[in-house]
C-alpha cells in the first residue's frame, strides 16, 4: 500500500463520461440515505456500538470480510500479483482461511460468552486493567491514524485515476463517512459494507472473464504469462522449497508459520475493526458461521484480485514497473494494473461501476476504522479512565461526538502525511507491531488457564516491543534482513512474516515464563474466560447443514483442493 | 425495519439500468475508441445481468405493510 502513495504519474488512467458520474453519485446519495433511515435506529448503547447484536450470519459474515476488503488492498494485491504472481493469492488463502475458522470454531464461543464490547473488553476480563489499557490506548491511536494514511492514499489514488483534486476527495469522502456513522453507529457502518462487498463483485468481475477470455483460456494464460516471465509466477507452493527459487525470496516455513499461523491468526482474531462485526452476531450459532462463510467467500477473493494481475502480465502491451522507477519516467507502476485492466475492458457505465467499487472499499474502510475507534475509546478508555459514572444515553452522546471527531483527526492526519511523506511508513509499520504479540496474549489468555495477569501483560508489552526492535534495527541496518528473515534472499514481505513470528514466540515465551512465576488466579475468576472451565453452549438442535462444524469442513476440503490445482 | 438486502437490491436495479443503457447507446452508436472486446458489448448484457438480479431482490425484501 505504501507504494501507491508514491508521487504518481501525472497523467489520469481513466475518464469517465457523464453515466460514470451519475453512478458515482448514486452511490453517495444511496449511503447517506442509508444512515439517515437508521438514525432512529442507534438510540442505545447496544444499538449504536453493537449494532443491537442482532445481524444474522451472513450479514455479520460478509461485513466482516468487506471489514478487510477495501479499495488500496484491491490495487496493492493485484500490482503483486503483476510483480510476484500466483503467490499473492497466499495470503487470501493460508494467510487468511485457517485463521477465520479458528476464530470461527475455538475463539468465537469466549468473546461472545463474555459479551464483551471489544477485544481489549476481553483483555481487561481476563488480565486486568493493565492489559486492557495498553492493548485500547495502542488500538485506537493506530486505528485512527491509519484511517488518516488510508484516506490520504485513496485521495492519491483518485488523483492518479481520475484526476480528482486530493482536497475534494479528502473532504467528500470523510464528511459522508462521519455523517452516516454518526447516526446510524455501527449498524450503518455494516449495511455500507454489504453494500461495498456487492460493488466489488459487480464492479470487478467482468476483468476476469474478460481477460480470461482475451488470453484464450487458463491453460493460453500460464503459456503466456511463462513466456514473459517465468514458470514460478502460476506456482504457488512449488517454487517455495528454497528463498531462491520464487519471486518473492520466502521459504514455505515463512509463509506458513509466519503469514498462516501468526501473522493471519492476529489479523482475524484480534484485529477488533474485524472481529467487532462478528460480535453483533444475534446468536451464538451466527456468530460461528460469520467468520466460516466470511472464508467461503475470502477464497473466491483472488479471482477478482490477483486473477487480472496476472491476466496484466500477459496481455498488456507494456511492461509495469516499480513504484520508484514509474515515478521517474512516467511509465505505468505495478499498482496501476487493476485501473489499467479496468479501462482496457470497461465502457461507459462499466467503468463507473469499477471506480465506485474503489470508493466504496476505501469509504466503508474509513467507516470500520472510526466505528471500532469509536468503540474502543467510548469503552475501554473514556468509561473506565474518565467518567464510569455516565448514562448509557451519555455514551452513545459520546460515541456520535466521537465519530465525527475520529474523522476530523483522520483528516489531520491525512494533511501531515501529504507534508510528511515518511510519517506514513512509521503509522504503518506502528500498526503491525501490536497485532502479532496481540493473538500470542489473547490465545493464550482462552487456552491456558494457568496464564496470570503479569503475565498476560509483561507478555504482551515485550512482544510488541520485540517487534519495534526488529522493525528499528532493519530500519537502521537494511542488511539485517537477513537475520531476521533468515536468509539474505528475503524481501520486505518475508520481514513482515518473520517478524510477526519472533515477536508472537517473545510474547509467548514471556507470558508462560511470568505466569509459572506468579501466584495462579483462582478458578472462579476464570469461569466464562477459559477453555475447560467455561461451558460453551451448543448451536442448537439444527439439521446437519445448519452446523459451524459442517460448513467448516466443506470450507477446508476447498481450501486443500485449491491448493492443490494451483500447487 | 427495511433489509438491508433491498438496499441492495435498489443499488444493483439503478447501476444495472444505467449501464445497460449505457449498452443500448453504445450498440446504436459505437464509440471512436472502443474498449478492448467491445464486440462482446459487455456493458448490455452485465448492466442486463445487474438489472434482473436487483429486481429479484427488491421484490423478495420488499419492506412489507402494516396492515
Amino acid at each position: 500500500m505504501t507504494l501507491l502513495l508514491a508521487a504518481g504519474a501525472p497523467t489520469r488512467l481513466v475518464h469517465l463520461a457523464p453515466i460514470d458520474i451519475v453512478i458515482v453519485v448514486f452511490y453517495f446519495v444511496l449511503v447517506l440515505a442509508i444512515g439517515w433511515y437508521l438514525k432512529g435506529r442507534a438510540n442505545t448503547g447496544e444499538d449504536f456500538f453493537m449494532a443491537g447484536r442482532e445481524m444474522t450470519a451472513w450479514v455479520a459474515g460478509l461485513s466482516f470480510l468487506s471489514a478487510n476488503l477495501g479499495a488500496l488492498e484491491l490495487m496493492g494485491w493485484a500490482g503483486s500479483a503483476y510483480q510476484y504472481g500466483i503467490l499473492a493469492t497466499h495470503w487470501y488463502w493460508i494467510g487468511a482461511i485457517p485463521a477465520m475458522l479458528f476464530l470461527a470454531l475455538v475463539m468465537m464461543p469466549f468473546y461472545y460468552i463474555s459479551k464483551t464490547h471489544s477485544v481489549p473488553g476481553y483483555l481487561r476480563l481476563r488480565f486486568g486493567e493493565p492489559s486492557r489499557a495498553l492493548s485500547a490506548i495502542s488500538f485506537a491511536f493506530m486505528t485512527v491514524l491509519m484511517s488518516g494514511v488510508n484516506m490520504f492514499a485513496m485521495a492519491k489514488v483518485m488523483q492518479i485515476v481520475l484526476g480528482w483534486d486530493i482536497n475534494f476527495s479528502i473532504w467528500v469522502s470523510s464528511l459522508t463517512v462521519a455523517i452516516y456513522v454518526s447516526l446510524g453507529g455501527l449498524r450503518s457502518a455494516i449495511f455500507n459494507e454489504e453494500l461495498q462487498f456487492f460493488l466489488i463483485w459487480a464492479g470487478a468481475l467482468l476483468i476476469p472473464i474478460l481477460g480470461l477470455y482475451e488470453a484464450g483460456g487458463w491453460a493460453n494464460l500460464k503459456v503466456q504469462i511463462a513466456q514473459r516471465t517465468s514458470e514460478q509466477y502460476v506456482h504457488m507452493w512449488s517454487g517455495l522449497g528454497s528463498f531462491t527459487g520464487n519471486p518473492m525470496g520466502v521459504h514455505w516455513t515463512g509463509m506458513v508459520f509466519g503469514l498462516g499461523v501468526v501473522a493471519a491468526m492476529g489479523y482475524w482474531t484480534t484485529d477488533f475493526l474485524v472481529v467487532q462485526r462478528i460480535l453483533a452476531a444475534k446468536d451464538i450459532r451466527s456468530a460461528e458461521m460469520a467468520p466460516i462463510i466470511g472464508a467461503g467467500f475470502k477464497m473466491l477473493v483472488p479471482f477478482i484480485v490477483v486473477l487480472p494481475g496476472l491476466i496484466g502480465l500477459a496481455v498488456l502491451p507494456e511492461t509495469l514497473v516499480p513504484e520508484s522507477i514509474a515515478t521517474a519516467t512516467g511509465a505505468h507502476s505495478y499498482n496501476d494494473v487493476l485501473p489499467l485492466m479496468l479501462a482496457r475492458y470497461c465502457g461507459p457505465g462499466l467503468l463507473g461501476l469499477g471506480v465506485t467499487a474503489l470508493i466504496a472499499g476505501f469509504m466503508s474502510g474509513m467507516a470500520g476504522n472510526v466505528s471500532a475507534f469509536t468503540t474502543v475509546w467510548t469503552y475501554d478508555i473514556y468509561r473506565p479512565f474518565v467518567n464510569s459514572r455516565g448514562s448509557d444515553q451519555h455514551y452513545v452522546s459520546m460515541g456520535r461526538w466521537t465519530t465525527i471527531i475520529g474523522v476530523l483527526i483522520s483528516v489531520g492526519t491525512a494533511y501531515l502525511v501529504m507534508e510528511f511523506a515518511s510519517i506514513m511508513d512509521y503509522v504503518q509499520a506502528l500498526f503491525s507491531f501490536f497485532i502479532a504479540p496481540l493473538f500470542g496474549t489473547v490465545v493464550l489468555g482462552m487456552l491456558w488457564k494457568r496464564a496470570t495477569r503479569a503475565g498476560g501483560f509483561w507478555g504482551l508489552l515485550c512482544g510488541t516491543l520485540s517487534s519495534i526492535g526488529m522493525w528499528t534495527w532493519v530500519k537502521l541496518n537494511p542488511s539485517a534482513l537477513r537475520y531476521v528473515a533468515l536468509s539474505p534472499h528475503a524481501k520486505g514481505l518475508a520481514q513482515d512474516m518473520y517478524q510477526a513470528l519472533w515477536s508472537f514466540l517473545v510474547c509467548v515465551i514471556v507470558t508462560v515464563v511470568v505466569s509459572l512465576a506468579t501466584k495462579p488466579m483462582h478458578d472462579d475468576e476464570l469461569t466464562g474466560l477459559v477453555y475447560g472451565l467455561t461451558e460453551v453452549p451448543a448451536v442448537g438442535n439444527v439439521p446437519l447443514y445448519q452446523k459451524p462444524l459442517f460448513w467448516a469442513a466443506i470450507v477446508t476440503v476447498v481450501f486443500f483442493a485449491l491448493n492443490i490445482i494451483f500447487w | 425495519m427495511i433489509s438491508i438486502w433491498f438496499f441492495i437490491g435498489v443499488s444493483l436495479l439503478v447501476n444495472g439500468v444505467l449501464i445497460m443503457g449505457a449498452g443500448i447507446w453504445d450498440v446504436l452508436y459505437p464509440p471512436e475508441n472502443p474498449v478492448v472486446l467491445f464486440s462482446l458489448h459487455a456493458n448490455l448484457w452485465w448492466g442486463l445481468a445487474l438489472t434482473l438480479s436487483g429486481i429479484v431482490y427488491c421484490v423478495k425484501f420488499a419492506p412489507k405493510r402494516k396492515t
